[in-house]
């Protein structure tokens, strides 16, 4: 019993720390509608930046925001690359992602592969996480990437009811909508992958600290981990009336780790791990594809009124 | 028609020149030495067959699409080399596609409200001015449609018709110079589209509008409007206006198109 809660809580954990992530990729593959892969790069890059600052001896929560900085840097660059040079969306994400692995491994890291940080103080292990009473502290790690991620959930809500939220929606769905209105949809698009990787970084930092180490490889496979996270949560929870898309897709980071999870305890061998990956997120876009094709065909016929 | 010979010329199109497919074995020079004047208070309409240049001479005005030389004023400011996004801030468009004039994830309500902030900065400010929504309903039922009562709706599931009044609406929300109605109601079915022609019509009264109409139904470019231009091979071969136009009648304008088939050899 006490495995299989051990086992429960760490994919909570693990799934609140990459729904920060599926929230981020909500933003720039549902709202926008562009399939980042710079995300790969992003959040190696949060968790080694977080690594490297805390092992410095600079404030966790400083180093959670310098990450998400750094983060909305790279999405940027992805942005100005699609947009300003009009490099498709796949290819912009793969020269971040690309250029990012020797940011992390030369510029931020000073060339070690990986920067541990098991004795310096984390969100985890300091400030106010030791205001929880001491009988928690097993669920110290959950509770405050709980907090975290449905920080970053209610942000982006909120964000996204806003004039500018409003009008990235419009940028992803319509972008000639928003021409109409005299904005640059361009604007938006970098606008929204900004926040995007900003998540990404973070959802990186967080773990690092979790983990207690950061590796520049860490990033392998994280595009298809979010991707089928945002996907996950959309198909399975889109009946759901009163839950919002970034709830869903943060249950969805939940249910992916819960489904690696328990392949793993069902004995399957950890170097299978991104193959496992590679067929939960192709049964997820099918499975998708078989509710969205549905929906598709409902749409009006626009010669009848 | 002597006031509006009286009132000042919103648009110029002066010394137009456009070409596709440049410096390619199938070049196509439409335009050259193209000009167009539209007086302020004007509602004209635009006819011709399919490549004669009524779609692309809005494409121009809207900055879709740049001018090889020519120079393009509204109120004589020169807005040629603007970017698309910025002629938007004067000048309103209702496309061919209902599909594109509104946002058809949001609802009626948040499509209304962003279209109100046209021309002011898209903060972080509530999307949706709730002091706002009574102006929105009024103008959602001077479309007479029962829009008003759908204000939570997404515009998605909206038919093409009510999508196309809503998309006009929009377009005409904040003061604009110039509205451009791209064969407006070239996709929807006959009494939608009569619908839509009417409000038109309505919209473009009350708020004073000046209108550059392309479309295909000979019936509306007589009916509506107080100028009527006739395109073939990028040149204007027809333009009434005032008494003259009001004299028109659609077999006059199919007179006209045969000649010019008959010209062409077909």
């Amino acid at each position: 019993m006490d495995v299989f809660f051990n086992l429960i809580l760490a994919i909570l954990e693990e799934g609140f720390i990459y729904g920060i992530m599926a929230v981020g990729v909500y933003i720039t593959y549902r709202v926008l509608d562009f399939p980042d892969l710079s995300v790969d790069g992003t959040f190696p890059m949060g968790a080694c930046l977080t690594a490297v600052l805390i092992s410095h001896g600079m404030n966790p929560w400083l180093a959670c925001l310098c990450a998400f900085f750094a983060g909305t840097i790279a999405g940027g660059v992805t942005g100005l690359l699609h947009v300003k040079l009009h490099i498709t969306d796949l290819l912009s994400g793969i020269l971040v992602m690309t250029a990012l692995w020797s940011v992390n491994l030369a510029t931020i890291m000073g060339g070690k592969a990986t920067v541990t940080i098991f004795n310096s103080n984390t969100i985890f292990n300091s400030g106010i996480a030791m205001l929880l009473p001491n009988a928690a502290a097993q669920f110290r790690v959950v509770i405050l990437a709980a907090a975290v991620c449905l920080f970053i959930k209610y942000l982006t809500d909120a964000y996204l009811r806003t004039r500018s939220g409003l009008l990235l929606r419009a940028a992803g769905d319509n972008a000639q909508y928003v021409i109409s209105l005299g904005k640059d949809p361009g604007s938006m698009k970098i606008l929204g992958l900004m926040i995007g990787n900003g998540c990404t970084a973070l959802s990186g930092s967080i773990l690092a600290q979790q983990a207690g180490s950061a590796n520049v490889a860490s990033g392998t496979g994280m595009v298809v981990m979010a991707l089928a996270s945002v996907i996950i949560g959309t198909t399975v929870f889109r009946k759901v009336k009163f839950m919002r898309a970034t709830s869903a897709v943060v249950c969805g980071a939940i249910l992916y780790k819960a489904c690696l999870a328990g392949a793993m305890q069902m004995g399957l061998d950890t170097n299978y791990l991104k193959l496992l990956m590679a067929v939960i997120f192709t049964i997820a876009l099918v499975g998708n594809q078989f509710t969205l094709g549905r929906r598709k065909k409902q749409h009006v016929d626009p010669t009848r009124i | 028609m002597s006031i509006q010979q009286e009132s000042k010329p919103l648009v110029r199109m002066e010394q137009i020149a456009k070409a596709f497919h440049p410096d390619e074995v199938n070049e196509v020079a439409l335009f050259e030495n193209f000009n167009l004047t539209i007086r302020e208070g004007s509602f004209v309409s635009v006819v011709g067959s399919n490549g004669s240049g009524k779609t692309t001479i809005l494409n121009l005005l809207c900055g879709s699409i740049p001018v090889d030389s020519g120079k393009i004023f509204v109120r004589d400011r020169e807005i040629t080399k603007l970017s698309e996004y910025a002629h938007s801030r004067f000048i309103g468009r209702v496309f061919q596609d209902p599909a594109k004039g509104t946002c058809p994830q949001l609802t009626i309500l948040e499509n209304m409200a962003l279209a109100d902030q046209k021309g002011k900065p898209y903060g972080l400010a509530h999307g949706v001015n709730r002091k706002r929504i009574d102006a929105y309903r009024s103008q959602l039922e001077l479309l007479k449609l029962g829009l008003e009562d759908k204000l939570e709706v997404t515009v998605g599931s909206l038919s093409g018709g009510q999508r196309q009044a809503l998309a006009l609406l929009i377009a005409t929300m904040t003061p604009i110079d110039l509205l451009i109605l791209d064969e407006h109601t070239a996709a929807l079915d006959p009494r939608s589209s009569e619908t839509v022609m009417e409000l038109t019509e309505r919209v473009v009264k009350e708020k004073h509008l000046t209108a550059l109409m392309v479309t295909h139904n000979l019936r509306f470019a007589v009916r509506y409007g107080d100028r009527l231009l006739m395109m073939h091979r990028g040149k204007i071969v027809l333009d009434h206006e005032g008494e003259k136009k009001n004299s028109l009648e659609v077999r006059d304008l199919t007179d006209r198109f045969n000649e010019i088939s008959i010209e062409d050899g077909n």
